[in-house]
C-alpha cells in the first residue's frame, strides 16, 4: 500500500464523519493557538521592557544610595551616608572618562499658574540628564547648561502639565509657582509616556539645586553616570565606588549597570514565556485525549469495517497505520490551523496595542506544531492498536 | 483444493465448552459447488469463518492447497485471505462513505497494486455484475440487489480461488436474491469454488452437492438435485 493511498483512504475515513472530525479539530486548534498566542504575550512583555530600557539611554550606571547585601551583625550597617551634589561633582573632576553625570532628586510639589493648580513630580536634574536618558523637548529649551549647584530658578513642564495648567496659552516665558517658588517655564517636553514608572508626561522638571531648596533637601535620589563606551562600563563601576566609598569613609552606595538590570529582566521575562509555553502545552496535551475519544468511539463505531477489511486480507499493521493517520492527519490540520488562527489573533492583538511588540518565537511556533502531532499520534496509538488487535470474526458481527 | 480433517471448533462460553464442530471431514474440489444448511446454530456460520480463514479450527487440519492453514502465521493468513478468498455476506459490508467503484477497488489498495491497473479492474469487475453505470454511486444510492453485487465484484476483483457465501440473498427479494444467484453461478462455471451458507432450498438446489449440518457435525450429504430428501429433516431440526 503507497502513503498516497493510505493517505487517501485515512483521509475519506475523518471526512465521513464531518462534525466528529471537526470538533477534535477544534480542541488541537484552541491548544496550539493558545500556544503561540501565550508566549507571544510573553516575548512582547520582554521585548517592550528593552525596549523601554533602550528609550532610557544606553552605557548607563546608576549609582543608588544603601548598600545591598546581608550585613552579619545587626545595626553595624547603620544610615548610608547620603549621596549629596559634591559626590556627583567628584566624580566629573575624579574620573575623565566619565562622559556625563546627571544628579537627580524627586518628588512632589503643586505647580500653580493663576487659579490652576496640580500636584506632579518634580524632578531636580541637570542638562546632561536630557543627553543622557534622550529626552525630547518640543518646544522652548531644557534646563541651562550650567554647573551643577547655581540652581536657576527656571523649569521645564511636561505636555500634560502644560495643558492642564497652562489651559492653551503658551508656557514658555511664563511664570508659574513651585511650592512657594516662583520659576520661569522655559520649556515644554514632548509627549513620551510612562518610563520605569514615571510618567514624563506630567512632571516638573527644575535644575538640581532649585529642586534641593524646594524640598530643603542635602541628599541625592539617585546619581546617573554615562560612559562614552560599553567597553568602559565595568571599568568605570569599580573607579565610581571606590571613589565614592573613600569620599564616605565606608562602601554605603551601589553601582548598577543598566545592562545588568537588562539581562536580568529579559532572563525572568524569557522564563515567564517558557512558562506560559507550557501551560499552554497542558491544553495540547487535553486535546490529545479528545483525539483519543474521538478515534475510540471511531473505531468501535468502525468495527464492521475493520472486521471486513480484515476479511479482504488486509494485515495488522495496515489497520494499524490507517487509524494511526487519520490521528496524525487530525493533528497535523488542527495545528496547521491552530497556527493560522494563533498569527492571526496576535496581529489582531498588535494592531490594537501596537506599542506591545507581541510576537510568538519560533521556537514556540515549533514546538507547538512538533507537539500537536506528537501528542495526536501517541493517543491515537492506543485506538489503532485495538482495531487492529480486533477478531474478525466478532468484528463482522458487529460485536 | 480444500481438505479438512477432524475439523472441531470449541468456544468457551462462560464455563461450559460449547462444540461448535465436531470432527469435520470433508474435501471440496476446485470448481465445485457447495451448499452448507442446517439450523441456526448447527455451526454453518463457523465452518465458513474457519474455510475463510478468520477463524481457526480447535483440533484436526485444514489443508488449502497442500499447505497446512493451522500452521500459518498471522501474516500468511492474512495473504491466504487477500489472494485465495473471497468473501460475500448477508448484509453486504458495504463502506458507506466510499462509492461503489472504491469499494471494490478496496482490496487492490491494501495490496498495492498501482492506481493506474485498479482502474481497469475495477470497471471489469464492475462489468461483469452489470454495475458500470453506478460506480460513483454510494451504498446509500443503490437497491440491496445492487449493493450485494457491489459486494461481489469486490470480493471477486483480486481473483481468488474461492468464494464463500454466508446467506447471500438473506436479505434480498427473490427478483435481485435470482440476479445475484445467477452471477454466482456464472462465476462457478468460470472455475470459481463457490461454499455458500444458506436457509434457503432454492439457493441450496443450485449447488453440486449440500451439506446438512447439526448440532457440529456433517449429518448428510446430498446432491443439489435431491434436495427433498432433505427438507423433512431440516423442517424437523428447526421446530425443536
Amino acid at each position: 500500500m503507497t502513503l498516497a493511498d493510505l493517505l487517501r483512504f485515512s483521509l475519506k475515513g475523518l471526512t465521513g464523519h464531518g462534525l466528529r472530525t471537526a470538533l477534535s479539530l477544534l480542541g488541537v486548534v484552541i491548544g496550539v493557538a493558545a500556544v503561540l498566542i501565550l508566549t507571544a504575550l510573553g516575548e512582547g512583555a520582554r521585548r517592550y521592557v528593552i525596549d523601554q530600557f533602550a528609550s532610557l539611554g544606553t552605557n548607563l550606571l546608576i549609582v543608588v544610595p544603601g548598600k545591598t547585601e546581608t550585613t552579619g551583625t545587626v545595626g553595624a550597617g547603620g544610615v548610608p551616608n547620603d549621596l549629596t551634589l559634591q559626590d556627583a561633582e567628584a566624580l566629573v573632576r575624579a574620573i575623565p572618562e566619565i562622559q556625563r553625570v546627571a544628579p537627580l532628586t524627586m518628588g512632589t510639589e503643586q505647580v500653580a499658574f493663576g487659579e490652576r493648580r496640580r500636584q506632579v513630580a518634580i524632578l531636580g536634574t541637570t542638562y546632561d540628564y536630557m543627553l543622557a536618558r534622550q529626552i525630547e523637548v518640543a518646544r522652548g529649551s531644557f534646563l541651562p547648561d550650567e554647573e551643577m549647584h547655581r540652581g536657576s530658578p527656571v523649569a521645564v513642564v511636561g505636555p500634560k502639565l502644560a495643558r492642564e495648567v497652562f489651559a492653551g496659552e503658551d508656557p514658555v516665558g511664563q511664570i508659574v509657582r513651585v511650592g512657594g517658588w516662583r520659576m520661569r517655564v522655559v520649556g515644554v517636553l514632548a509627549w513620551q509616556g510612562v518610563k520605569m514608572g514615571v510618567d514624563f508626561d506630567d512632571l516638573a522638571m527644575v535644575p538640581v539645586s532649585t529642586a534641593m531648596q524646594i524640598f530643603n533637601r542635602t541628599s541625592l535620589f539617585r546619581i546617573l553616570i554615562q560612559s562614552s563606551s560599553h567597553a568602559d562600563i565595568d571599568m568605570l563601576r569599580d573607579k565610581s565606588r571606590r571613589l565614592l566609598t573613600e569620599r564616605h569613609g565606608e562602601e554605603d552606595i551601589t553601582v548598577i549597570s543598566q545592562d545588568a538590570l537588562l539581562t536580568t529582566f529579559s532572563g525572568i521575562l524569557g522564563a515567564l514565556t517558557l512558562a506560559l509555553g507550557a501551560i499552554a502545552a497542558i491544553s495540547l496535551t487535553v486535546a490529545g485525549i479528545g483525539i483519543m475519544n474521538v478515534m475510540l468511539v471511531s473505531v468501535s463505531e468502525r468495527t464492521r469495517e475493520v472486521g471486513l477489511l480484515k476479511a479482504l486480507g488486509v494485515g495488522r499493521r495496515q489497520i494499524l497505520s490507517v487509524f494511526l493517520t487519520e490521528a496524525a492527519l487530525l493533528s497535523t490540520f488542527g495545528g496547521l490551523i491552530g497556527l493560522v488562527v494563533g498569527w492571526l489573533a496576535i496581529g489582531a492583538l498588535v494592531r490594537i496595542y501596537p506599542a506591545f511588540p507581541a510576537a510568538a518565537p519560533n521556537w514556540a511556533v515549533a514546538a507547538a506544531l512538533a507537539v500537536a502531532i506528537a501528542v495526536g499520534v501517541t493517543f491515537g496509538l492506543l485506538p489503532a492498536r485495538r482495531a487492529s488487535r480486533l477478531d474478525p470474526v466478532v468484528a463482522l458481527a458487529g460485536r | 483444493m480444500i481438505k479438512l480433517s477432524e475439523i472441531s471448533r470449541t468456544f468457551q462460553v462462560g464455563d461450559e465448552p460449547v462444540h461448535a464442530l465436531v470432527d469435520i471431514n470433508e474435501e471440496i474440489r476446485q470448481g465445485e459447488h457447495v451448499a452448507i444448511m442446517g439450523p441456526s446454530g448447527s455451526g454453518k456460520s463457523t465452518l465458513l469463518n474457519i474455510l475463510g480463514c478468520l477463524d481457526k479450527p480447535s483440533t484436526g487440519s485444514y489443508h488449502l492447497d497442500d499447505r497446512e492453514v493451522a500452521e500459518l502465521d498471522e501474516a500468511a493468513l492474512t495473504m491466504v485471505r487477500r489472494h485465495q478468498i473471497g468473501f460475500v455476506f448477508q448484509f453486504f459490508h458495504l463502506v458507506h462513505r466510499l462509492s461503489a467503484a472504491e469499494n471494490v477497488e478496496l482490496p487492490m489498495i491494501f495490496a498495492g497494486q498501482p492506481r493506474a491497473e485498479r482502474r481497469g479492474r475495477v470497471a471489469k469487475a464492475l462489468d461483469a455484475v452489470g454495475l458500470s453505470h453506478r460506480a460513483d454511486h454510494l451504498p446509500d444510492q443503490l437497491s440491496g440487489g445492487e449493493r450485494q453485487r457491489v459486494a461481489l465484484a469486490r470480493a471477486t476483483v483480486m481473483e481468488p480461488e474461492i468464494l464463500l457465501a454466508d446467506e447471500p440473498t438473506g436479505n434480498l427479494d427473490s427478483a435481485s436474491g435470482r440476479v445475484v444467484l445467477d452471477l454466482l453461478d456464472r462465476m462457478n462455471d468460470e472455475g470459481l469454488t463457490l461454499i455458500v451458507v444458506t436457509h434457503d432450498p432454492k439457493v441450496a438446489h443450485r449447488a453440486d452437492r449440500i451439506l446438512v449440518l447439526v448440532d457440529g457435525r456433517i449429518e448428510r450429504r446430498v446432491a443439489g438435485d435431491q434436495i427433498s430428501e432433505i427438507l423433512a429433516m431440516l423442517a424437523d431440526e428447526d421446530e425443536t
